[in-house]
């Protein structure tokens, strides 16, 4: 359903130019559940933007569907693919409602029926009727996050992109997140990409996970691989001893290290 | 915890006021907070943020505060002016805001925004301002804080947006610090980089940081004590240790839904809400 083929991506232009992600390849299958984690900046929101068509990449290739994506996608191959970014206040207009929000996308796309689709992705992730009519600044963080993600599902799409989609909620919304995606996975066969950077979560939803430092994919294993602690990078190993929490021995070696 | 307590709240409440009806966003919230890491958790909408907002003055109009007593040392909050508050911002009182690129202004270069506040608060000249803005974003473990200094809100990664928030709130050394989900979108290495940054300015300088945070087994780790807030109350206080052993049926719904590194679930259970909890059952 996904495959990229050696992508880069870079920012800026001459010298300033940086490779936020470089000669990345993988592939996931339909209806699958990939996971990517990685150390901050090491170019996870940017491998998600490129498959999403928000950024140009520089080489290499996507393909989505069995397709490669052209530098200017059509409504179609917009539609396929949707994406949950990790800021949820920046993505969200401040000046809209939630139902602005959500008739937008239809009307982009040309869907009908807006007003029983509204009603039922608000029903989906678990927000009443009324936050239907508030703007952001009204909402809880978790809330806003719900927003986008029903803001995503709303065209009904055959990929689901998710950056840190629970990093923002509470423990219990986030295990109905969780739900919420094995269930759509399950129903409707969506394929999920999803980043974050707690292993539990990546664990829970994904089977095969990407690992990612300094722009490059630097391990490609599963989550039943990462849950036995058999994975070889040592950005991986660090990744996982860190990952229990507030490390003390980590903490105590930043302490002496600074 | 040592000395008098920095901050004082008792029955703080706060009232969003609307035409659907009055959201009683934190309903008689006591607390008080010395030299210590105090962590507040809770579900979305509990109150978490409103309560923090509360002690910086920050909440929104229409909203209504009203406490028996809110006290930061001497200093009686709830008689204190907005032109007060001002003063009392950024240097005695500091809060991470949850949505950094939010909280950042988008239009002024990172470095620009550290060293102002730098200058606003602590006084001094430009160079000044840029090196200590300089060594504030190392300390944050930014890794090139030259390039960083001159990149504009959108063009740093969530994570850094995070940092560079963090590293603007603590250059003016409050007292106080009220950081909210300050690591959420960090990696697990980097949030144990920042909070043992922040641990060193409680057990150094003497700072009381509320640590607002859904991530319990981080609570749990690196806080003394943990206030769990349920639709705008406290419904349960412990040791920070023994989260694991929390008694509250809430508190134990919450343990329950976390996912677990090597204890697959096909579903997480999902807290089953007992409507007694809203009133401090
Ligand atoms: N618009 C931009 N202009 C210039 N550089 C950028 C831009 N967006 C991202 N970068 C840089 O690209 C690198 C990768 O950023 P990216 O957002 O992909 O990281 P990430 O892995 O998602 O990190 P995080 O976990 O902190 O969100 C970083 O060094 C960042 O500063
Ligand atoms: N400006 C506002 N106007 C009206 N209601 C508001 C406003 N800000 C917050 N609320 C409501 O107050 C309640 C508490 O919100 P608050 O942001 O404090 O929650 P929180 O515990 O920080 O949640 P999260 O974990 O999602 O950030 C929620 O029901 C929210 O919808
Ligand atoms: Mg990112
Ligand atoms: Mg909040």
């Amino acid at each position: 359903m996904i495959r990229l083929d050696r992508v880069t991506v870079r920012y800026g232009h001459g010298r300033n130019a940086i490779a936020a992600a470089s000669d990345i390849s993988f592939a996931v299958a339909p209806g699958a559940a990939f996971g990517l984690v990685g150390e901050s900046g090491s170019g996870k929101s940017t491998v998600l933007r490129s498959i999403a068509g928000l950024i140009p990449h520089a080489e290499g290739q996507v393909q989505l569907g069995g397709a490669a994506m052209p530098p200017q996608r059509n409504r179609a191959q917009r539609r396929l693919v949707q994406m949950v970014f990790q800021d949820p206040y920046g993505s969200l207009h401040p000046n809209q409602t939630v139902d602005q929000a959500l008739a937008s996308p239809l009307r982009i796309q040309g869907l009908d029926g807006g007003e029983q689709r509204i009603a039922t992705a608000l029903r989906e992730v678990g927000l009443g009727p009324e936050h239907r009519f508030r703007f952001p600044h009204q909402l809880s963080g978790g809330q806003r996050q719900r927003v986008a993600i029903a803001r995503a599902l709303i065209v009904a799409p055959r990929i689901l992109l998710l950056d840190e989609p629970t990093s923002a909620l509470d423990v219990s919304v986030q295990a109905e997140i969780l739900n919420l995606l094995v269930r759509l996975r399950r129903e409707r066969g969506l394929t999920l990409l999803m980043v974050s950077h707690d292993l539990a979560v990546i664990a829970h939803l994904c089977d095969r996970v990407g690992v990612m430092q300094h722009g490059a994919l630097v391990e490609l294993t599963s989550s039943d691989a990462l849950a036995a602690g058999a994975v070889t990078h040592p950005h991986t190993l660090e990744l996982l001893r860190s990952n229990a929490g507030y490390d003390m021995r980590g903490a105590e070696a930043a302490r002496f290290e600074a | 915890m040592s000395g008098a307590p920095l901050l004082c709240v008792r029955n703080l409440r706060v009232t969003y006021p609307s035409a659907q009806g009055d959201t009683h966003a934190v309903r008689d919230v006591s607390f008080t907070l010395g030299r210590e890491r105090l962590g507040i958790v809770g579900e979305s909408g509990s109150g978490k943020s409103t309560t923090g907002r509360a002690i910086m003055g920050l909440v929104p109009p229409p909203g209504r505060v009203t406490a028996d007593e809110l006290r930061l040392g001497e200093l009686d909050l709830c008689r204190l002016s907005e032109r007060g508050f001002r003063q009392l911002r950024g240097r005695r009182v500091a809060m991470v805001l949850q949505d950094p690129k939010y909280a950042l202004n988008p239009v002024m270069s990172i470095g620009r925004q550290i060293s102002e506040t730098h200058r606003a608060h602590v006084g001094g000249g430009k160079p000044a301002a840029r090196r200590a803005a300089l060594e504030m974003l190392e300390a944050v473990r930014i890794r090139d804080p030259e390039r960083v200094f001159t990149l504009f809100p959108h063009e740093v990664s969530g994570g850094m947006g995070q940092r560079a928030m963090i590293a603007m709130m603590l250059i003016a050394n409050p007292e106080v610090l009220i950081a909210d989900e300050p690591t959420s979108a960090l990696d697990a290495t980097i949030q144990t980089q920042v909070l043992a940054i922040l641990d060193e300015l409680v057990r150094g300088r003497g700072m009381g940081l509320i640590l607002i945070s859904h991530n319990l087994h981080l609570v749990s780790a690196f806080c003394d004590r943990v206030l769990v807030m349920y639709a705008g109350r406290v419904v349960e206080t412990c040791e920070a240790g023994k989260l694991r052993e929390a008694k509250h049926p809430y508190t134990r719904g919450l343990l329950d839904a976390l996912p677990e590194l090597g204890r697959r679930r096909e579903l997480l259970p999902q807290l089953q809400r007992d409507p007694a909890w809203a009133d401090g059952a």
